[in-house]
């Protein structure tokens, strides 16, 4: 049966940001490119560019998030739009109120833009599924399933330090069970064509079948990190030990810690990722995160500009960008 | 009334008999199948010529929503979309609200299917009190009651020694125990099978092992207790072997699945399709191809509709939080003739896994149009081409993946205790 990409309008432009699978490489390069265009007005004394004026983005957060929420906030106030957080966060679902009934509540209220976060996998394509044909959605993170924004600003801070994705082996280690971020990262690095993506963990925290991604799968860290040029680890939740997951912090540290010696398998200048909030001492020793080849903070500074880039292009306006009018807002 | 069905070509398995001929019907009853009836005289004749003749469809397990869930069916839309689906008699699962763990809830729905006069219907009762998989359900007044089987619907009994209570005490009565294998625990939070596609949408997976667990476990338990046991709607090849191998070692086991595991698999989820969230999950091609195989085989003798119609706002949420389950009384035939093209089964095997071997494991008397027995039988035209649309779906619920799909084989004519039930024409 033909499926056509919900995510793409009838020209092939981006229409909604809900998932890297399925999107072409050159969508990918374009949304870089524009993210790039997007980092010099940060660094502009006004940082403000007129591209969505008179449009209202709602920041829909079933599930807390500070650091996501406020990079889209800032990115969409940088594109001028009005701002909505709504942190639902159970209570409207505590009183019965369906998804459904909250988001018809909402386009009542003539919104251009919803920036989704639900404990659901599945919950952004649902909401893309059923909004009025004129509202763009963004997934900023659905349950296990995908976070595209942050694979595309992990995207953004390996092009900025690397050049180029071609002659790049790159590692994921941790949690790859639960995590979207892992998901929508493995399916970024592929489609730009990297040499090679590892994921490195314990069997249960990773998911059945994982090599049909396109990744190889290593349990050791330290064979997993062999030459390798980038480096992303996970966050550990702590509920991963009551599930009988993991038997302590301790032991995980041990064999999955990034430190600086387990660091020194990888190439000499291997850069060091993470999508944040860090545990020091869990998943990643505090002199590897804070020490030379961690591109952790900047990773973050790159959130806003790729959050913009996606914003624009989905709201059909990234074919205006002009610095030029960046100082005129 | 005399009825006699002219010149259609009569599938009756539990006869072996495929040939063209006629059927006469009188006092609701076979009167006799053949070419000439002595002294018979027809009130009605229904011209059968390039049609099927079969007996009504048996289905293992339909779930009407009466009592308790009327938001979502009744008794009255969904025994009238049976019959016009061929469907005759159906199995009613205990997890109604009360569950059918007392004489009076039988009572009820067997009042409701009299007044709605259409298929007949049969409970099978809870095992459990409240099928809470603690307290024993009053089985022998079960039985005086009329049920056909025993079962706790679709929540697991965990604690094995309740399990091995179960069948014991069952097997007193000589009740066939109805077993839904599932290992909750091995289940967890899962939602659709787990594989490539529940890793890639990140959805928590259902292993294999959830099912081929809880098999193992009721085998023994079964070769323990000596209960004749149906598993149903069993999802994965494993399972399907491992019942084959138990059959073959003697024990009187027997297995179902609903038809919509012979045709979907989790590639059909595709993105978030929630009427395609289903208990069990829709399972891999190599699952589907190994079912299909022991259909085509007979170690699963028959196939259901697993028929769970819902409301629509039951399947509007993301694919976990949407309810599980198909409508899928109006697809049970077409899809089971469909295997005739499919799988090299022949169409009379195929028939009879719809109607004598589940009449077989309720233990009641239909699917067969042998003399003497009750004229439940129907009337298809196994060429006609159609397609399911929301629109014209009978049932209450409309939360079918089959939505669009060519289906061929239609009912026209369904017939319950020797009564014109339903016409197409």
């Amino acid at each position: 049966m033909l499926r056509t990409n919900i995510q793409l309008d009838s020209n092939g432009r981006l229409r909604h940001f809900l998932t890297i699978e399925g999107l072409k490489r050159q969508m990918l390069v374009d949304i870089l490119d524009t993210a790039e265009s997007f980092a010099g007005v940060v660094d502009q004394r006004v940082k403000k560019v007129p591209l969505l004026r008179g449009k209202t983005v709602v920041n829909l957060f079933f599930e807390a998030s500070t650091r996501t929420r406020t990079t889209f906030e800032l990115a969409a106030k940088r594109l001028s739009a009005d701002v909505l957080n709504l942190n639902i966060a159970a209570s409207a679902t505590k009183k019965g109120e369906t998804l459904l009934d909250t988001l018809q509540n909402l386009e009542a209220m003539s919104c251009d833009m919803f920036v989704v976060r639900h404990e659901e996998s599945g919950a952004a394509h649902f909401i893309a599924r059923h909004v009025a044909p004129h509202i763009s959605v963004i997934n900023a993170g659905d349950g296990r399933h995908a976070h595209p924004t942050q694979a595309m600003l992990d995207m953004f801070t390996i092009r900025q330090v690397k050049g180029d994705f071609y002659p790049l082996k790159v590692a994921i280690v941790g949690d790859i069970l639960h995590s979207r971020v892992a998901r929508s990262q493995i399916h970024a690095l592929t489609t730009l064509g990297v040499s090679e993506v590892r994921v490195i963990g314990p069997k249960t925290l990773l998911p059945k079948e994982v090599e049909s991604l396109g990744v190889h799968v290593y349990h050791d860290l330290v064979k997993g990190l062999e030459d390798v040029d980038v480096i992303i680890t996970l966050r550990l939740q702590n509920e991963r030990m009551q599930g009988a997951m993991l038997p302590s912090e301790h032991e995980y540290f041990q064999l999955y810690g990034l430190t600086e010696a387990t660091l020194a398998a990888a190439k000499p200048d291997a850069m060091v990722m993470h999508p944040g909030p860090i545990n020091r001492g869990v998943e990643i020793e505090s002199s590897v995160a804070d020490g030379p080849q961690s591109v952790i903070l900047q990773q973050v500074t790159n959130g806003i500009a790729v959050r913009m880039a996606v914003m624009s292009m989905c709201m059909g306006s990234h074919a205006n960008i002009n610095h030029s009018e960046g100082g005129a807002a | 009334m005399r009825i006699l069905i002219k010149n259609g070509r009569v599938i009756d398995p539990a006869n072996k008999l495929d040939a063209t001929t006629n059927v006469y019907i009188a006092d609701g009853r076979i009167a006799a199948v053949g070419n000439t009836l002595a002294g018979f005289t027809a009130d009605q004749e229904i011209d059968a010529t390039h049609k099927l003749v079969c007996p009504g469809l048996v289905d293992l397990s339909a779930r009407l929503r009466e009592p308790g869930l009327e938001h979502k069916a009744t008794i009255a839309s969904e025994t009238r979309a049976a019959a016009h689906s061929g469907i005759t008699s159906l199995a009613c699962p205990p997890d109604t609200d009360p569950v059918i763990d007392t004489p009076a809830v039988i009572k009820l729905i067997r009042q409701r299917t009299e007044r709605a006069g259409y298929s007949r219907v049969h409970c099978i009762g809870a095992a459990t009190r409240d099928l809470e998989g603690e307290l024993l359900s009053e089985m022998g007044a079960l039985k005086e009651a009329g049920c056909v089987g025993i079962s706790n619907a679709m929540i697991p009994i965990k604690n094995p020694l309740i399990m091995k209570r179960i069948m014991e005490y069952a097997a007193t009565f000589d009740l066939t125990v109805f077993l839904f294998a599932e290992d909750s625990s091995l289940r967890n939070s899962g939602c659709m099978h787990e594989g490539a596609i529940s890793t890639r949408l990140g959805l928590p997976g259902i292993p294999e092992a959830a099912e081929t667990v809880a098999v193992a476990r009721d085998l023994a338990l079964i070769a323990d207790t000596g209960v004749r046991a149906h598993f149903c709607r069993i999802s994965t090849a494993k399972a399907a072997q491992m019942i084959a191998r138990a059959q073959y070692d003697g024990l009187a086991v027997t297995a179902d699945v609903s038809a919509h595991q012979l045709y979907l698999t989790d590639m059909d989820v595709g993105e978030f399709d929630s009427q395609c969230h289903v208990r069990p999950p829709l399972r891999s091609q190599r699952d589907m191809q190994g079912l299909r195989e022991a259909v085509r085989k007979g170690t699963v003798g028959a196939i259901c509709s697993d028929h769970q119609p819902h409301e629509n706002d039951a399947k509007l949420r993301p694919f976990r939080e949407a309810a599980s389950g198909i409508s899928a009384l109006e697809t049970l035939l077409p899809l089971t003739l469909r295997l005739v093209d499919e799988c090299r089964i022949s169409l009379s095997d195929a028939i009879a896994r719809v109607t004598a071997q589940p009449a077989k494991i309720l233990g009641i008397e239909a699917g067969t149009l042998s003399v003497g027995a009750a004229a439940d039988l129907i009337v298809i035209d196994p060429e006609q081409y159609w397609s399911l649309t929301k629109e014209t779906m009978l049932s209450r619920g409309r939360n079918t993946p089959f939505i669009g799909w060519e289906l061929k084989g239609r009912v026209e004519q369904t017939l319950i205790n020797g009564m014109l039930v339903y016409s197409a024409s």
